[in-house]
């Protein structure tokens, strides 16, 4: 009873201070339910309810990525309304931008708030389609206990990490531990290998695949020289068993206990200090590697965020859910409790948030230098091009083909797929 | 049929020879109105589909935006830009994934014909257990392929598959295989989890046939001492060869448009994609409407044309065991 009073005082005063005269209406939301995600989604929503007497409903989607894109296009394709506001991948702005509200007139005074290469994604054709939710990158994670054992530095370049990798390896399986290697990292011919193999190239100065005027400028000797590299790991500090490792056969494999670098997203840390976790209060994390003196840090950006469609019925609701969910206040509360972490910058130097989780407040400079994949320009074909580039880089690692020529060939798929534009 | 329609109703037979009375214009009516229901169906479900998907392939839709495509003919399958070759009749890997389909239904359902008759003897040889053993062997064919996909990938997995331990364990390899990864061995593994699945049925079927057959020249063969090897090739094969190959046509129509098995074991994996996985990543993976309807239209092409090859073959080969 008390709890029926509250609300419509709520929806009263609602109706009091803004003045719209609409009743109540349903919002049905798309969260995301890997690990903790569903649960801290609905105290944020449930708050939001609270807040506007609105009730807001959440649709489950499936797990995978790709599974769960293929329903949206369906969804969005057929102009249904079933669900108000999508939480999106950051590479599909560019593949589902058309199907969502402009924000831009909302979003006045507050993106500038936000990471700049989260904004630059949520850009399509000048309108911002989407607001930036959470923000992740690829990490380097490192065994602390191992580099003290063999005296070695967290690793700069990736030519030291290799040397590292190979010294601990050899150390380790002297030692008795057969199924140790060096590098575990995510390659799988799938979007996974796409950042990973995005990350060595851009770190070498081998550009992005596509750069941001649209040019296709893959074929070059730096990417090449990045791929070599990575393909001489594997079967030395990289297992072969990488070539169909995603991101969770990785963390087995480092969590196990079985590998001295993994490359991997932010989530893994809170499951690698678990309590079950046999490397507990022994990993550190550090950007990924530069390509060489003059290369750079580069982890791949990744992250969702909340749009709204377009044929939603009650889009002026979902669009205050959005800007609600998205909130500094909202975000820090995420990032306490689930340690999502947040597109505002300055929540990288909130107290609260770097007590909640320490490990938050040293990505910062690693979102601030991510490199985001071509999904923007290439649009539509992002898809296209982002499998046409793991097939290619899975044919230099599996070493079916040299990198020079993988490259070549590359190259001219992806003009071909561009043909009069992307 | 034609004959057997004329002996079995001559008087119908005559009478729509002889022209139109009111009673053969009835009958056709009547034969019409029953048919009607079955031919609407058929149209709805079949037809429009069908049809409506060989009209999206001559034209440029998008799955972004359906109700906006324009016609281009046969852009899709053959074009020429700047005197250089675009579309599905040029692209290597439609042209591997055909090759993958055609590959795993030839490989597989050989494999399977051979176990499947193997196991269809042992069933129909008398023994204490048979009813329960016939049940048994039915449950790979009867768990959905999608959840025995699944548990294959696990089992297969190369960090903690059960396979690979074993196979550890009895020292036949030094290092664990990974087996949906390694281009090598792949498509094998589709082939082999394929066979698991699928052999049951090719069994059943076999052993149906095997039921009907006449027990006295069984008899004959035992009273002339003929060997028994010597009497499946001579005697058992050609009587349960018609069975056979409609089993066989069967299991090849069902191989070439495998999908759920190669998609969750393997996923888009270029090695081992099959030509629904092609057509299904151009379709919704790349929203190319236009040019995954293609795709599906040279399936439709290529499994007919398939089709009426075994048909031809098998009739021939049926017309020689006649004689």
């Amino acid at each position: 009873m008390p709890r029926y009073l509250t609300r419509l005082a709520a929806a009263a005063g609602l109706l009091l201070s803004t003045g719209v005269g609409a009743w109540a209406v349903e919002i049905s939301i798309s969260c995301s339910a890997l690990g903790k995600e569903y649960e801290v989604c609905k105290e944020g929503v449930d708050a939001w309810a609270q807040k506007t007497g609105n009730t807001v409903k959440i649709v489950s989607t499936p797990n995978s990525a790709t599974e769960r894109l293929a329903l949206y296009q369906q969804l969005l394709a057929a102009g249904a309304g079933d669900i108000d506001v999508f939480q999106i991948d950051v590479v599909w702005t560019g593949i589902l931008g058309e199907h969502f509200q402009d924000l831009t007139p909302k979003t006045q005074g507050v993106l500038e708030q936000h990471l700049p290469a989260m904004v630059d994604i949520s850009r399509v054709d000048g309108k911002i389609v989407a607001m930036p939710w959470f923000a992740d990158a690829g990490l380097l994670y490192y065994r602390q206990d191992l580099l003290e054992k063999y005296n070695r530095k967290v690793p700069q370049t990736w030519a030291e990490l290799t040397e590292t990798a190979r010294i601990i390896q050899e150390g380790e399986r002297k030692a008795g531990n057969n199924d140790f290697w060096g590098y575990v990292w995510q390659g799988r011919a799938y979007e996974g290998l796409t950042t990973n193999a995005l990350e060595w190239i851009a770190s070498n100065n081998g550009g992005t695949i596509v750069n941001a005027t649209g040019e296709v400028t893959i074929e070059n000797p730096n990417a090449a020289e990045a791929l070599k590299t990575a393909a001489g790991w594997v079967g030395t500090i990289t297992p072969e068993g990488v070539l169909n490792y995603t991101e969770e056969e990785s963390r087995g494999v480092f969590q196990a206990g079985n590998a001295a670098f993994m490359r991997n997203w932010p989530y893994a840390w809170a499951l690698a200090q678990g309590d079950d976790s046999t490397i507990k209060g022994k990993v550190g994390v550090a950007p990924l590697p530069k390509g060489g003196a003059d290369g750079r840090h580069a982890g791949t950006l990744g992250g969702q965020l909340l749009a709204v469609s377009k044929y939603s019925k009650n889009a002026e609701a979902a669009t205050d859910l959005v800007m609600y969910l998205t909130n500094r206040d909202e975000q820090k509360r995420r990032a306490v409790e689930g340690s999502f972490n947040p597109t505002i910058l300055t929540l990288y130097e909130d107290a609260d948030v770097t007590k909640a989780s320490p490990f938050i407040g040293n990505l910062r400079d690693v979102f601030a230098n991510a490199v985001t994949r071509p999904s923007g320009v290439t649009g539509d074909n992002y898809n296209k091009v982002s499998t046409e580039f793991f097939n290619a880089v899975h044919q230099v690692l599996s070493k079916r083909s040299e990198p020079e020529q993988a490259l070549q060939r590359l190259d001219r798929d992806l003009k071909r797929i561009k043909r009069n534009g992307w | 049929m034609t004959e057997a329609a004329a002996t079995g109703t001559p008087s119908a037979y005559a009478s729509i020879r002889g022209g139109s009375s009111a009673l053969t214009r009835t009958r056709v009516r009547a034969a019409w109105t029953f048919i009607a229901p079955t031919l609407i169906v058929l149209a709805l479900v079949a037809g429009w589909p069908l049809a409506r998907t060989i009209w999206f392939s001559l034209t440029d839709a998008d799955l972004n935006n359906l109700g906006d495509y324009t016609f281009i003919g046969f852009e899709n399958y053959l074009a020429n830009y700047d005197g250089e070759w675009f579309g599905l009749l040029t692209d290597p890997d439609w042209w591997l994934s055909v090759w993958n389909t055609v590959w795993f239904a030839l490989v597989s359902v050989s494999i399977e014909t051979v176990l499947g008759t193997i196991v269809a003897l042992i069933l129909n040889a008398a023994f204490p257990g048979r009813g329960v053993m016939r049940a048994i062997i039915l449950i790979p064919w009867a768990i959905p392929t999608v959840v025995s996909a699944k548990m294959w990938n696990w089992m297969l997995h190369d960090q903690f598959g059960v396979i690979n331990d074993m196979l550890l364990r009895l020292g036949l390899i030094a290092a664990p295989i990974t087996w949906t990864a390694n281009p090598v061995t792949a498509l094998w593994t589709v082939v082999m989890v394929d066979v698991w699945k699928t052999t049951p049925f090719m069994a059943l079927l076999i052993l149906a046939a095997l039921q009907m057959l006449p027990q006295d020249i069984y008899e004959a063969a035992k009273v002339d001492g003929v060997h028994p090897v010597r009497v499946f090739f001579r005697v058992t094969l050609p009587l349960i060869k018609p069975a056979l190959l409609v089993a066989v046509i069967f299991r090849t129509l069902d191989a070439l448009r495998v999908f759920d098995l190669i998609y969750v074991l393997t996923a888009n994996s270029r090695d081992t994609m099959s030509m629904s996985v092609f057509a299904r990543q151009q379709l919704v993976d790349f929203q190319e409407v236009g040019l995954g309807s293609a795709a599906s239209t040279l399936i439709f092409l290529i499994i007919a044309l398939l089709v009426v090859i075994t048909m031809a073959a098998g009739r021939v080969r049926l017309g020689g065991d006649s004689r």
